[in-house]
């Protein structure tokens, strides 16, 4: 008997009682779609944190020192005599962060002010859409500019026209003298909510004489680590005890997330294995009760000629099928959650990769036929004489 | 030329405990082809012991069984399963047709084990149904027939595989009579035809219709011959159990 004869057959036995391989499957399609939801949901979450770090500057290297600690600290000029005479690392630029009330007349917001330099715009690849970035001079004179983000410029200002008008950070005014391109829609918290002031202007709102944060950039995306390290060797030498220092590259950061993304996603789709293993055992447990309910339709099979293989391979695809199509349900509503999740919890468009449909898929057919296997061995070895006296 | 079918011997015995029961009590019978013999005893006389250890569904405790010259005591289920296919065509009581397929997949079902092709399958199995005049009900299921039509349908089946025995186990044992009449007919007819067939019935009316008549009684065989000399056997047997 063949193949294709075996499947129209499983798939009528299926269909004559509905209800029951519902409920049989039902195993199966959760644990196929809790699996397909979780690599999902994970999968874009990834992806979302991985291009907000991208955005960032897969080659930035973040340096900060302790200022109370430390008993030397690096002044920018000597941050910027060390980049240029270093290969390995490219450019430089101190980094602050001011916690500040940003306020116009038409809207108050608290969040943070970055302080940077005329280099800053250029490392992070900032482009100016309007007006310019801040400039040396800037800098220099400690001027009260400000570059803005597509956020500020849409929220704290009525019209088009942004440059040259004023807002308030912590109560000292400043002109805005560049509007930013728009990445994000120009959502609050997104990329495009940043103020941006010379780094002098903010030490001076501070309070503070010194510049405790720096960010860096490596010339070579490959020689990051190597980037680092010299970095490493320079604070040492300026700053001393490694204590009172952190040098953090983006890359390691994106390593070590990504590295605890995979670690949790593969706990979760263990756990969610586990479900996948209750549905295989919900299969063979009713493959058992189908085969002592079909003991005669096997004796009647076996008094006219069936072999073991042809008992075996019907109840094993009956079981396949079972679960086969229990794993396409899975697989089609855990996709539907997953999209529906993905656009209500990450606001991303989440689509279910390839890989992890196929080998869901495969999965299922594997249950199936695993936990088919020992209801068809049974059913394939009943004596046909007993099968045949069965009622 | 050897028989057909020839039983040397044959014991079955179950234990139960310390009881024994012996079904088949050295039974030594030969059957040669295009016979047609009717096995005949009381209830738990072990008529269908017999039959099923002469249709390969049960194996014999001792004794040995010769099918077409072949000995099949020690062939695997496999094997057995074999010869049923190709040579052995069963009519069950109770006609043991599979309820959730029509007629035309139920007659085909030897074929399709034979491994048959499609064509072949549905061209012998429409050739059988016509055989037993249920062509037209071919796409019907068991359920939607009387009792004579799915007796008729399980004939069919039998038929299916050519196979060189028949055996029926009471056939007419679950009609009445009338349509026990038309069943019996229709196995006179296939004898008739050149077909070797083994019935077994508790029915001395059925069993004057064969040929041949094998009497069992508490697994042994008392009479063995033709069917007009049983009639004898069987009156003085009739007068002992009242
Ligand atoms: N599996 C079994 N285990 C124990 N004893 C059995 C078994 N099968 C049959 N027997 C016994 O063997 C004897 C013969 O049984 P068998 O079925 O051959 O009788 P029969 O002649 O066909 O009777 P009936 O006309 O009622 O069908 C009976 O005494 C029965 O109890
Ligand atoms: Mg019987």
């Amino acid at each position: 008997m063949g193949f294709a004869k075996c499947f129209k057959m499983a798939v009528s036995t299926i269909w004559a009682s509905k209800v029951r391989s519902f409920l049989t499957m039902l195993g199966i399609i959760i644990g196929i779609s809790a699996v397909i939801i979780l690599v999902s949901l994970m999968g874009g979450l990834t992806q979302q944190l991985m291009d907000m770090f991208a955005d960032l500057g897969t080659n930035s290297i973040q340096v900060t020192i302790n200022q109370r600690a430390a008993t030397r600290n690096v002044e920018p000029d000597e941050m910027y005599e060390f980049t240029d005479g270093n290969d390995l690392v490219e450019n430089a630029s101190p980094s602050l962060t001011v916690a500040a009330t940003v306020k116009t007349s038409k809207e108050n917001k608290s969040g943070t002010v970055s302080g940077v330099s005329e280099g800053y715009g250029d490392m992070r690849r900032l482009n100016v859409t309007q007006g310019r970035f801040i400039q040396y001079s800037d800098v220099m004179s400690k001027s009260s500019v400000c570059v803005i983000g597509a956020y500020q410029a849409k929220t704290f200002f009525d019209d088009g026209a942004v440059i040259g008008r004023e807002l308030k950070i912590n109560g000292t005014p400043f002109t805005v003298v560049g509007v930013l391109e728009e990445k994000e829609d120009a959502a609050s918290g997104s990329g495009d909510d940043v103020v941006y002031i010379p780094y002098t202007s903010a030490m001076r709102l501070n309070a503070s004489s010194v510049v405790s944060s720096y960010l860096l950039t490596a010339a070579d995306e490959d020689r990051i680590d190597e980037a680092t390290s010299s970095i490493k060797q320079f604070l040492k030498n300026k700053v001393g005890d490694e204590d009172y220092y952190m040098v953090i590259s983006m890359k390691e950061l994106i390593d070590q997330m990504s590295m605890m993304m995979n670690s949790m996603q593969t706990v979760l789709v263990c756990i969610a294995g586990i479900s996948l293993l209750v549905g295989g055992i919900g299969i063979m447990n009713i493959m058992l009760v189908s085969v002592t309910e079909r003991t005669r339709e096997i004796g009647i099979r076996k008094s006219l000629g069936a072999k073991q293989k042809n008992i075996m391979m019907q109840f094993v695809i009956e079981a396949g099928t079972v679960s086969c199509i229990g794993g396409v349900i899975g697989i089609i509503t855990g996709a539907l959650v997953a999209i529906l999740a993905g656009k209500l919890l990450l606001d991303a468009s989440i689509t279910p990769s390839a890989a992890s449909i196929v080998v869901a898929f495969g999965v299922s057919v594997a249950i199936g036929i695993g936990f088919g296997y020992l209801p068809a061995k049974k059913a394939a070895q009943l004596n046909p004489i007993d099968a045949l006296r069965y009622d | 030329m050897s028989a057909l079918i020839e039983l040397k011997d044959i014991y079955k015995i179950y234990r139960m405990g310390d009881n024994e029961v012996r079904a088949l009590d050295g039974i030594s019978l030969s059957i040669d082809k295009g016979e047609f013999v009717a096995i005949i005893g009381k209830s738990g006389s072990g008529k269908s012991t017999c039959m099923n250890i002469i249709g390969c569904l049960d194996v014999a405790t001792s004794g040995t069984y010769r099918l077409n010259g072949k000995n099949i005591g020690n062939y695997t289920d496999d094997e057995l399963a074999e010869v049923r296919n190709k040579m052995l065509g069963f009519i069950f009581q109770q006609y043991n047709l599979l309820p959730k397929l029509n007629l035309l997949e139920n007659v085909a079902l030897p074929l399709v084990y034979a491994g048959a092709s499609d064509a072949e399958q549905k061209e012998r199995a429409i050739a059988a149904l016509e055989k037993v005049g249920l062509k037209d009900k071919a796409k019907n299921y068991p359920s939607q027939l009387s009792g004579g039509q799915q007796q008729r349908a399980s004939i069919a089946r039998a038929l299916a595989g050519n196979p060189s025995v028949i055996l029926a186990d009471e056939p007419t044992g679950a009609l009445d009579s009338k349509t026990g009449r038309d069943v019996m007919m229709f196995l006179k007819q296939l004898h008739s035809e050149g077909n070797t067939i083994v019935l077994i019935t508790h029915d001395n009316s059925i069993a004057a219709q064969a040929q041949r008549v094998v009497r069992i009684t508490d697994g042994r065989i008392v009479y063995d011959g033709a069917a007009s000399g049983d009639d004898v056997v069987s009156r003085q047997e009739k007068a002992g159990e009242y």
